[in-house]
């Protein structure tokens, strides 16, 4: 089977949060010149209240190994690791390895936060850097760990090319739903579902006045029950949220703690702008002017794709539920 | 290769692998640009230097994209003017302004930008106002308070081979701290200083006490001025990079009220004849080879603190200012009748370091300080524009006597590579015993960071090498075999002392490439081109130390030992 082809066909789309063709990827790193290269399982999930990549390791984890197993066999002169949350490392530790056996695939401990899970951190942090993203480009696929090109995918990536490599793949996403609902959990849904038929299959659509996150717990948007018609982007993660019973100021000053916690704090937007948005909030004076000017920066100026990212909740939440 | 592109509508050639924010550059295109420093890596973290690439979303951060074939950008729009502007109110949150008192002397780029940019520089409280100064040794003091987060001072402490200054984690923000680590302290190369666009480090009095010297009212204030200083001054008072200015340095000096101005050239030679010395002695002896130099105080600690193995290798001979400081406590002292108590010597330097330097126990002269105090180069600007001397109009005038009068090899002291050029000219002649007639030693000029060279000496081939920047000294003691070696020059600041952490802001690499260029081109004019035949050298030798033993070897060398860290004080 050309695993590469079938992951074209079947429109594989990275499922970390950035959605990047993974036949794309898989091509770029095949085809570089080098002595070497490098493939990484990246199951260092961070975003609170996801959790569909601890859902697959326990559950699916011989589809994950068989995926980097896949890429192993198509990527001349390559060899892998396996990219772990530290909790995930020692969970998962065991189980993995009996699936590996004699593979070329490393088990390897993440260090630092949320943000050394994005991929050119990833790269630093095997290199035993510090957990800093590098300047893109040059993107991991053509210059990754030590400088060799690196196929960096998610372990949700990996699971869809072991299924595919199985011939057992049917277009499925595992989505994670979580907040004030009764059935908490991860459920593996169509890729194209919309966040309500994801409320309604897995028997979580609320009856009471909401509104939910769609997107991930800290980077995704706030959508209102009549916007509920979207798919769901970024790591496929939809929480819902009890309109009476939620502040939405404690839940800005949850996303800023995240945020002031989690970035690392070297480009001027990400590093000041989420310092002055906690500081508003905070405030409880909206300085609007200021808002708009700093999501302004953190969309267009920031290094990596944190930062751009990370107006998202707050400019939703404060335009739709605050106002 | 050469690609052609467009910038702003305008066509241009530019080559392959350079990155947008340099062709822009070099055609004096302004894009402002605060953590990009020539001489570091791109961190492209302040966000500032952003400008539209054509087909690419968003906003391109130019100091780090590489230009590609047909690249159309546009450096200046609505959008990225909100951006910079944003971006400036937002680093300026982080930065506690005391323009008043800044190393940056009001040429400050973030000013500039500021006006640029019309940025309300207090929109935002700042975050940073009860952050510390920490001051280390009786050298630098560091504002963290003004710090922007660009991280080029511990970049450059790192790639110094210093690592003194460390990025930890305090709450959820980091910040620059010194290092508590035991075995970890700061040299004083000041190159911090050098390259913090934020004027968050400067040396300690450098505002507040630069009119000390003066004041010593029932003294007779003797200045000496360092060989870079020649070529570098003129850059505070916007004269061209690297222009030779001595004869109205040595008028502003008068000016400001120094009795006597000398000229710590004259000091080098003693320092080559001295150093040429030992290495024939050494040589002779087999002992204690390879000779390490010993002029800058920033290496001289960084051996004792880091590599006290290697604390015998050092030259014992004192560095120039010290020893002129001796010799005008001594010699000159004596011949002009006066207490050498009564006499205050000030050294103008472009070196931080030299300010630890004259603290050293181990560098009296009779009982009493060689040098009592120090002025870096840009101290000196500061003093002299306070004083309201206009230094551009002033009429050059020549060094007193005495010590005033160098040899080339004197003048050559201040660029890497230069003290080994001087001590071969003079060691050369008193190995072989024979004249040496082509003066130039050209291997060991440049600014790489490490030179090597094999000179015949006799029958003899010898190695030696010559290194600027402590951070290749680290790799050099590190990797090399030192036995192959004679002779090592080490500077620790890059292209030498006309690098020096005490000198005019900005520095790069082209500018220090003149300001060494305009010392080699002083050393080219100059008759007497070898230390030892400088002819008060001669007469000091003849008259002086042959009949003083002790107090030449007083004069001429110093001692040194292991070192524990020095004091970190957090004001």
């Amino acid at each position: 089977m050309d695993i590469i082809k079938e992951l074209k066909r079947n429109n594989v789309l990275g499922r970390s949060g950035s959605g990047f063709p993974a036949h794309l990827k898989w091509q770029i790193v095949k085809d570089c010149k080098a002595d070497k290269k490098y493939i990484v399982c990246n199951g260092s999930e961070g975003e609170p209240k996801n959790f569909k990549d601890k859902y697959i390791l326990k559950n699916y984890p011989e589809y994950v190994v068989e995926g980097i197993k896949q890429a192993l066999g198509v990527i001349p002169k390559s060899s892998a690791f396996f990219y772990l949350r530290k909790d995930y490392y020692r969970k998962f530790k065991r189980r993995l390895k009996k699936h590996i056996k004699g593979l070329p695939i490393k088990l390897v401990k993440k260090k630092g936060g949320y943000l050394a899970g994005e991929e050119t951190v990833i790269c630093e942090v095997l290199e035993g850097k510090n957990p800093e993203p590098r300047i893109k480009p040059p993107y991991p696929c053509y210059s990754g760990v030590f400088g060799f090109p690196t196929l960096v995918n998610n372990v949700e990536t990996f699971y869809v090319a072991g299924k595919i490599a199985a011939k057992e793949y049917s277009n499925e996403r595992f989505y994670t739903v979580a907040g004030d609902v009764k059935n908490k959990g991860v459920f593996a849904l169509d890729k194209n579902s919309t966040v309500k038929q994801i409320l309604e299959k897995s028997g979580n659509y609320p009856d009471f006045d909401f509104f939910v996150q769609s997107g991930g717990g800290a980077m995704g948007e706030i959508l209102l029950p009549k916007e509920l018609n979207k798919q769901v982007f970024g790591i496929g993660c939809v929480v819902v949220f009890n309109k009476k019973k939620t502040d939405p100021f404690e839940l800005l000053k949850e996303w800023t703690s995240f945020f002031l916690a989690e970035n690392c704090d070297k480009c001027t937007p990400c590093r000041e702008g989420i310092y002055r948005i906690d500081e508003i909030i905070r405030s409880k004076k909206m300085d609007k002017e200021a808002l708009k000017d700093i999501y302004f920066v953190l969309e267009k100026t920031s290094l990596c794709p944190l930062g751009r990212n990370a107006s998202v909740p707050f400019k939703t939440l404060i335009k739709k539920i605050i106002k | 290769m050469k690609f052609q592109i467009t910038i702003n509508k305008k066509k241009y050639r530019a080559e392959k692998g350079k990155t947008i924010l340099q062709v822009c550059q070099e055609n004096n295109i302004d894009i402002p640009a605060l953590c990009y420093h020539s001489d570091l890596d791109v961190k492209a973290s302040c966000r500032m230097c952003l400008v539209k690439v054509r087909g690419v979303k968003g906003l391109v951060a130019s100091c780090s994209e590489k230009i590609k074939a047909n690249m159309d950008i546009i450096t200046e729009s609505l959008e990225i003017k909100k951006a910079r502007k944003i971006n400036l109110e937002l680093l300026f949150s982080q930065h506690r302004e005391e323009c008043s008192d800044c190393v940056w002397n009001y040429n400050c780029e973030l000013l500039r930008l500021a006006k640029k940019y019309n940025v309300k520089i207090n929109r935002f409280v700042d975050r940073k106002s009860s952050y510390p100064v920490y001051r280390f040794g009786n050298v630098i003091e560091f504002d963290s308070s003004k710090c922007i987060d660009c991280r080029n001072c511990v970049e450059v402490c790192h790639k110094q081979g210093v690592d003194f200054l460390e990025v930890k984690e305090k709450g959820s923000l980091f910040q620059v701290v010194p290092s508590k680590k035991k075995n970890i302290d700061c040299v004083y190369c000041g190159q911090c200083i050098n390259h913090c666009p934020a004027g968050a480090f400067e040396t300690v009095d450098e505002f507040e006490n630069i009119e000390k010297p003066l004041k010593q009212k029932n003294k007779i204030v003797v200045v000496q001025f360092a060989p870079a200083i020649r070529s570098s001054i003129g850059e505070e008072f916007n004269l061209p990079q690297g222009k030779i200015v001595t004869g109205k340095l040595i008028s502003a000096l008068k000016k400001a009220g120094f009795n006597y101005v000398f000229d710590t050239c004259v000091g080098a030679d003693f320092t080559t004849t001295s150093e040429a010395e030992e290495v024939v002695k050494r040589i002779k002896n087999n002992k204690n080879l390879p000779i390490l130099t010993s002029c800058c105080p920033s290496w001289v600690k960084y051996i004792e603190q880091r590599y006290p193995k290697h604390i015998k290798n050092l030259s014992t001979t004192k560095s120039p200012q010290t020893i002129l400081g001796a010799l005008i406590k001594t010699y000159w002292a004596q011949e002009n009748n006066i207490d050498p108590n009564k006499i205050y010597v000030v050294s103008i330097m472009p070196c931080t370091a030299k300010k630890y330097e004259i603290e050293r126990p181990q560098l009296k002269v009779q009982g009493m300080k060689s040098v009592d105090y120090v002025l870096t180069s840009r101290e000196l600007a500061r003093l002299l524009i306070k004083k309201k001397i206009d230094f551009t109009k002033l009429k050059p005038e020549k060094a007193d006597l005495m010590f005033g009068n160098p040899s080339g090899a004197g003048v050559i002291y201040g660029a890497t590579g230069g003290v080994m050029e001087s001590a071969f000219r003079t060691a050369y002649e008193k190995l072989t015993g024979k004249t040496l007639k082509n003066v130039d030693f050209k291997p060991v000029r440049g600014m790489q960071g490490i030179k090597e060279a094999k000179v015949k000496v006799g029958s003899e081939s010898r190695k030696v090498a010559v290194i600027n920047g402590l951070g290749d000294a680290k790799k050099f003691l590190d990797q090399k075999n030192l036995k192959e070696y004679t002779c090592i020059e080490v500077m620790a600041c890059p292209g030498g002392c006309i690098g020096g952490g005490g000198q005019p802001i900005p520095t790069s690499n082209e500018i220090r490439i003149k300001r060494a260029q305009s010392l080699y081109s002083l050393d080219k004019q100059k008759k007497v081109r070898k230390a030892h035949e400088n002819p008060i050298v001669k007469k000091v030798y003849k008259n002086y130390f042959s009949q003083n033993k002790e107090i030449a070897h007083e004069v001429l060398h110093t001692s040194y030992s292991k070192k524990p860290k020095g004091q970190v004080v957090k004001l």
